[in-house]
């Protein structure tokens, strides 16, 4: 076997990918894909949905097979067949939806499929003892006789990584580790990375947080359309710099200029709270045309607060008032028939009916227009879909089903189920939540011409600078308290995030 | 990217979609397999049999599919808003017992009217029952209905302490006997009106099409200002009442009542709705599919004792059909 040239060039003993490709079919998802990851440090791996980036960490963890290229790992060859071949030459990946048996404890979770024995009977003594050390190690202090249920997401994702530990993992792949995570959380994920990393560990790390990259990596392999765009030797670059190379063209007008508010203040919100103190004493008002962001960090209760002036969760007190007019929030209907509409956090799960057509879709919610007596006609679903999907541009024609459509057009279609009301408060929350940031902009002008058309619109997202952006002024929360209202002139990352984490 | 994947999309999906197909596949929407399966086996019993393709022998298979018709519109409802109701078959008994114990001369002996109203009121009873212990008390339905299949069972039993109510008014009996214009029972009548009235509320009906929605996606119905709850009652209700009818359509055709009838109902009426194409997820089926299984199952039965086949050998026949019938819909989905 001739040495590999990359190898002699830098002799680490780490893991070197040479030329990967991989096509489905006529399409090519990986094109000529090299990188390396030298041993204990981060790269950190970003591209756009569909770059890539999952293709090339299945191949390497095992779960694809590549058409093309090679890999070089530990100065040897490496082709596993299988995630359980990869696990045994060291490489582990954590995915992004945990793969835990909730009802099962974190000791079998952590040992599951290779349970210690004695016996014939499987050995709890010996199990729960090895799997708190591992854990202890994370500095995680959990029993490990504890169901996995029970714990939140992210002592969920501990036990992944204590599992990949005991497994004697070298190279471990985190798919998006931080997207369920609050901040205290993301930074003991950190400090445990930082730590694995100092005992020889690599990682290869996706993300969409682009503002992680910079705390986390130590270089940074851009990809687009299945190939590797652009390679940094660290990870302090420009986030502007990288999202023009995920999206490959210049992202000059990222956010719509905004409009002058007007005048009339349509929704008011005064100390509002939650039955479960997700959120507490909340008071704020938004006028016609404007658009008020909210910002915090997860868990701080901003979906929580927007879902109750929808009339999705119960309030425990406090008042909403829509256009001068109090609302009884007695649910969803009374809060649209006010007036106030809501595009919630989870499309798939609470926006659309994926196995339905854009047309049906678009009716639910709608009768009172589509079915003034109660008759539905198709002809009638028909017309009106017709008009939600050109007002919003929404790629797709009215007896399509909304699981064809990509995440940016359900996002549109979720829009024009309540444009037409029209409604007088519009509610986003995450708007570009699982988007491409090639489409988010198409969103960010459609949420900006709503405000224009004369609704109020509150805006809650977690990513800062689409806060930051689309927003007159910004509420920021934490831990369920309202912490401030900055002006667009004064809302910095800095200001916001002060606020957030207080 | 996204760009280049929507075209694509909307191409591939153009192509497929046929103008004059699509007003025919509304009415028998994801029905073309069981209806195609349906046509299939009468041309194989037109074949095998003299008898099958008789008038005589249709009008035959529709009085005997009339109880087991009836109950199948109300499940196709409930199944459609992702539940399930296993208490069909106890109701049905419940219905007809009390039905028989306040009019019969030897009970009550307040007459048919009242029995046949009291009958209906007790059965959307129980199904309103069963809803409020899926809405409110969050019972999975599965549950809630197992519970009341076992409470209307009992109940049912109670009232005569387990035995039979026999001989009802000529008039009640010829509902199921006498043929007005020579092919057309009442109680034939009653099923086709009723399937009639509820496909046009599932398809044409702001409610209706909001139970799509619900089976959907409970949440997504319910953010979309759709009375998730209330709905769901009413659905339950109403397959209730539904089942109650068919009591009472037993009781004319048997003459009698009895606490044992109905027994295993609710897996025949399950089956034919799911052989109707309708998914057990809910969101999707509808009153077309449903008619088209209920005939399966009616044909098949007719079929298989014209052909001389043992009742034991039918059950196991209309085992495979079921499994079959589910299998070609679960792989055709996955073939699009």
């Amino acid at each position: 076997m001739s040495p590999d040239p990359r190898q002699s060039e830098s002799p680490h003993n780490g893991l070197f990918v040479n030329g990967l490709c991989k096509s489905y079919g006529p399409v090519q998802v990986l094109a000529d894909a090299s990188f390396e990851v030298r041993p204990g440090e981060v790269v950190a791996l970003l591209g756009e949905n569909g770059a890539g980036k999952s293709t090339v960490s299945n191949i390497i963890a095992g779960a694809t097979k590549s058409d093309a290229g090679s890999i070089i790992w530990r100065g040897k060859p490496y082709s596993p067949a299988n995630p359980a071949a990869a696990i045994e030459a060291g490489v582990g990946m954590i995915h992004q939806e945990l793969k835990l048996l909730p009802d099962l404890s974190v000791a079998e979770n952590v040992y599951v499929g290779r349970l210690p024995m004695r016996g014939g009977r499987i050995d709890r003594a010996i199990m729960n003892a090895k799997a708190s050390a591992q854990l202890k190690r994370l500095g995680l202090d959990v029993s490990p006789e504890r169901k996995v249920r029970t714990l939140r997401i992210a002592a969920q994702q501990q036990v992944e990584i204590a599992k990949a530990l005991t497994l004697n993992a070298e190279l471990l792949i985190f798919d998006e580790p931080t997207a369920a995570l609050g901040g205290e959380e993301t930074e003991l994920l950190f400090q445990q990375i930082r730590k694995l990393k100092a005992e020889g560990m690599s990682f290869i790390y996706i993300s969409h947080r682009l503002d992680e990259i910079a705390q986390i990596a130590d270089r940074v392999v851009v990809m687009r359309d299945g190939r590797i765009v652009a390679r940094h030797e660290r990870a302090d670059i420009p986030v502007r710099t990288v999202v023009e190379q995920m999206v490959g063209r210049s992202v000059e007008r990222m956010f719509p200029t905004l409009s002058p508010p007007g005048t009339d203040t349509l929704l008011e919100v005064e100390n509002l709270s939650s039955p479960e103190r997700s959120f507490n004493d909340v008071s704020f008002s938004v006028k016609s045309g404007e658009i008020l962001g909210i910002a915090g960090l997860i868990g701080a209760g901003r979906t929580e607060l927007v879902r109750a002036i929808a009339g999705a969760d119960p309030i425990s007190s406090g008042s909403v008032r829509v256009g001068g007019q109090p609302v009884h929030l007695s649910g969803p209907a009374a809060a649209i028939k006010a007036g106030v509409v809501l595009v919630p956090e989870d499309r798939k799960a609470q926006g659309v009916v994926l196995d339905q057509t854009i047309g049906e879709n678009l009716a639910f919610g709608n009768f009172d227009h589509v079915a003034p007596k109660g008759w539905v006609f198709p002809k009638a679903v028909q017309k009106f879909a017709e008009a939600g999907i050109s007002r919003l541009g929404v790629k797709g024609r009215p007896n399509q089903a909304v699981s064809k459509l990509s995440g940016g057009n359900q996002q549109k279609v979720i829009i024009a189920k309540w444009v037409s009301r029209p409604p007088k408060v519009f509610i986003l929350d995450e708007p570009t939540r699982g988007i491409d940031v090639g489409a988010r902009a198409a969103i960010y002008d459609v949420i900006a011409d709503l405000a224009r058309s004369g609704m109020a619109v509150v805006v809650v997202s977690s990513d800062l600078e689409e806060v930051l952006g689309l927003s007159h002024r910004v509420l920021v929360l934490s831990r369920g308290r309202q912490r401030g209202i900055l002006d667009r002139s004064e809302a910095s990352n800095v200001a916001v995030m002060e606020l957030a984490t207080s | 990217m996204t760009v280049s994947n929507d075209a694509s999309d909307l191409k591939a999906t153009t192509g497929a979609q046929g103008a004059t197909g699509a007003k025919l596949s509304a009415l028998f929407a994801g029905t073309m397999g069981p209806l195609i399966g349906l046509l299939l086996l009468c041309l194989a019993l037109t074949l095998t049999t003299d008898t099958f393709l008789t008038v005589r022998n249709i009008l035959n298979v529709l009085d005997q599919i009339t109880v087991l018709g009836i109950m199948a519109i109300g499940m196709t409802l409930v199944i459609l808003i992702g539940g399930i109701d296993l208490s069909v078959g106890s109701v049905l008994a419940l219905a007809s017992m009390v039905m028989g114990f306040v009019a019969h001369p030897d009970y009550l002996n307040l007459g048919l009217p009242a029995g046949i109203a009291a009958a209906l009121v007790v059965a959307g009873l129980c199904g309103l029952v069963s809803g409020l212990l899926v809405t409110l008390t969050k019972l999975p339905p599965f549950i809630a209905t197992l519970a009341m299949m076992s409470v209307a069972r009992g109940l049912a039993n109670m009232i005569t302490d387990g035995s039979q109510i026999v001989g009802f008014s000529d008039w009640f009996t010829n509902l199921s006997i006498i043929r007005h214009f020579g092919f057309l029972s009442v109680t034939v009548g009653l099923m086709i009106v009723l399937a009639i009235i509820f496909a046009i509320f599932l398809n044409y009906r702001a409610t209706g099409r909001s139970l799509y929605a619900i089976g959907g996606s409970a949440e997504v119905a319910r953010l979309s200002g759709i009375p998730v709850k209330s709905l769901t009652n009413w659905v339950y209700a109403i397959c209730g009442v539904l089942a109650g009818l068919a009591g009472i359509v037993l009781a004319a055709r048997l003459d009698s009542v009895q606490p044992s009838s109905g027994l295993g109902y609710e897996l025949d009426t399950i089956a034919a709705v799911v052989i109707g194409g309708a998914s057990l997820s809910g969101g999707v089926g509808s009153i077309g599919g449903t008619a088209v299984g209920v005939l399966i199952i009616g044909v098949l039965r007719n079929g298989l004792n014209l052909l001389g086949v043992s009742p034991f050998i039918q059950q196991v026949v209309i085992g495979v059909v079921i499994a079959l019938a589910v299998a070609t819909d679960t792989w055709r989905r996955r073939a699009q």
